[in-house]
């Protein structure tokens, strides 16, 4: 249960972490807030000969609420944007995601980019970062670019960070007025995976009727599933909606794998009752 | 930097940790973990190492005043930062509110886990020092106790918040 030698670098900038990493290419992994990698180290199942550790960079832990979103550094640990109150304001949905993070005590150190840059399947903030439409920006050394998070997640612990590149910041835009957002997922214990999770999104027109119903699922595909549900209660009054439809609706969309945590048919029922639970929550919030 | 040590071609680094307000030298190879480094380097036992993947919280200390896993950081990067140790909450004689509270309330039994309570409530309590049971059950989600049934733990978590606002100035 320790972790294979490495070489270390602690670069004091930016621009000498992108070299570094442009030096070490694929031999290179990034450490931020450690909280997934450490656990894969100090198992052994995985050996980077080169680990760069980027929490020595000044401002990468800022957390700003931007026009349209709130944008996050590298270094924003996911309890520093849990107390963000303005980013609360822009996106409620952040802190209504974060709360389910793994521990307060992980919340401490962990990062929610490194969280993306990980892409855990049952990674709370990667449904975040989908639901939203929202990006990562990638840098490496003489360039960078935005990357959407419909093309981020790439499979599961695979995002669309090459070798070379460090993940800076993302950004989480917020939602339209008139909407409102939950965060709800069953775990075997609080603070463990999801079984099954969704961030759900309801958007009301001016008459009070469902605009739009939108949904993203943790733990039930290889990467974040979302789903356009409004077919299933568009034009219905919130308070009186058909949530349950929209629930059978997503359960026949999505495609879980059974584990030891839980088989396939008591995902694809939690997909149903969770997506009738979060959408009947968030609509309540969206007046 | 010094010469290699141990393992054939490992690089040793010469750090020094800021722990329970002393300064400690150390001379560790990157990948040697903070909890490690508490324990076999500075001799700072009371950092109990359990699962060291994050699950079990036995390892937790302060860092900068906020709990923080010690097996899921790197002594080399702790540098710079301010860690409190279980040894730096109080001593026998004068007791940390939390210390203090898990007697009153048998909060332990085997001990194994305690230290990792002791620092993960003494930050809570910090920030929020009246909790209800539920934000004290939430507080402690993230330590595993094998002993008790956590109902002690909770207990005591509680008593730690009454007895610091009883004696303000008197925790960490």
């Amino acid at each position: 249960m320790k972790p294979s030698p490495f070489a270390y670098s602690a670069p004091t900038s930016l621009a000498d972490a992108l070299s570094v990493l442009a030096e070490v290419g694929a031999d290179g992994k990034v450490l931020a807030g450690g909280q997934s990698l450490v656990p894969i180290l100090n198992m052994r199942l995985a050996a980077p000969a080169h680990i760069v550790d980027i929490n020595r960079i000044p401002d990468l832990g800022f957390v700003r609420v931007e026009d349209g979103g709130v944008r996050v550094g590298a270094l924003a640990r996911h309890a520093d944007i849990e107390g963000d109150d303005a980013a609360y304001g822009a996106l409620p949905l952040l802190r209504q995601a974060l709360r389910l993070v793994a521990h307060p005590v992980i919340r401490n150190r962990g990062t929610t980019v490194g969280s993306l840059a990980h892409a855990d399947p049952s990674g709370e903030m990667t449904a975040v970062l989908a639901l939203t439409g929202g990006s990562v920006e990638l840098a490496r050394q003489g360039s960078s670019r935005t990357v959407f998070a419909d093309e981020f997640f790439l499979a599961p612990l695979e995002s669309a960070v090459e070798p070379g590149e460090l993940a800076v910041s993302a950004f989480f835009p917020s939602p339209v007025a008139m909407t409102g957002t939950t965060f709800v997922e069953v775990a075997r214990r609080h603070g463990d995976y999801a079984v099954c999770g969704l961030a759900a999104m309801v958007t009301l027109e001016q008459d009070g009727t469902i605009g739009q119903a939108r949904a993203a699922y943790i733990s039930v595909g290889p990467t974040p599933v979302v789903l356009d549900l409004t077919e299933a209660v568009h034009g219905q009054r919130a308070a009186e909606a058909d949530w349950a439809a929209a629930g059978q609706l997503a359960q026949g969309q999505v495609d879980p794998e059974p584990d030891i945590h839980a088989s396939a048919d008591y995902r694809r029922h939690l997909v149903g009752v969770l997506t009738a639970r979060a959408l009947h929550e968030a609509a309540g919030r969206a007046a | 930097m010094s010469e290699p040590a141990g393992r054939a071609g490992e690089q040793v680094y010469d750090v020094v940790l800021h722990v329970n307000g002393v300064l400690r030298p150390a001379s560790v190879p990157a990948r040697r973990l903070l909890s490690d480094c508490l324990r076999h380097d500075l001799r700072l036992t009371g950092t109990h190492v359990g699962c060291e993947h994050g699950v079990c919280g036995a390892c937790t200390v302060l860092v900068d005043g906020r709990p923080m896993r010690s097996c899921l950081m790197f002594a080399v990067s702790a540098q710079g930062s301010e860690i409190t140790t279980v040894e730096g909450l109080g001593t026998p004689d004068d007791m940390h509110p939390v210390q203090q509270a898990f007697r009153e309330c048998h909060g332990l039994q085997c001990g194994f886990c305690t230290p990792g309570f002791l620092t993960t409530i003494a930050a809570f309590i910090e920030e929020n020092p009246e909790p209800s049971e539920e934000e004290a059950r939430e507080a402690i989600s993230g330590n595993l106790c094998r002993c008790t049934g956590y109902q002690n733990i909770v207990k005591a978590t509680l008593r730690a918040a009454e007895l610091s606002r009883d004696s303000p100035g008197e925790s960490t």
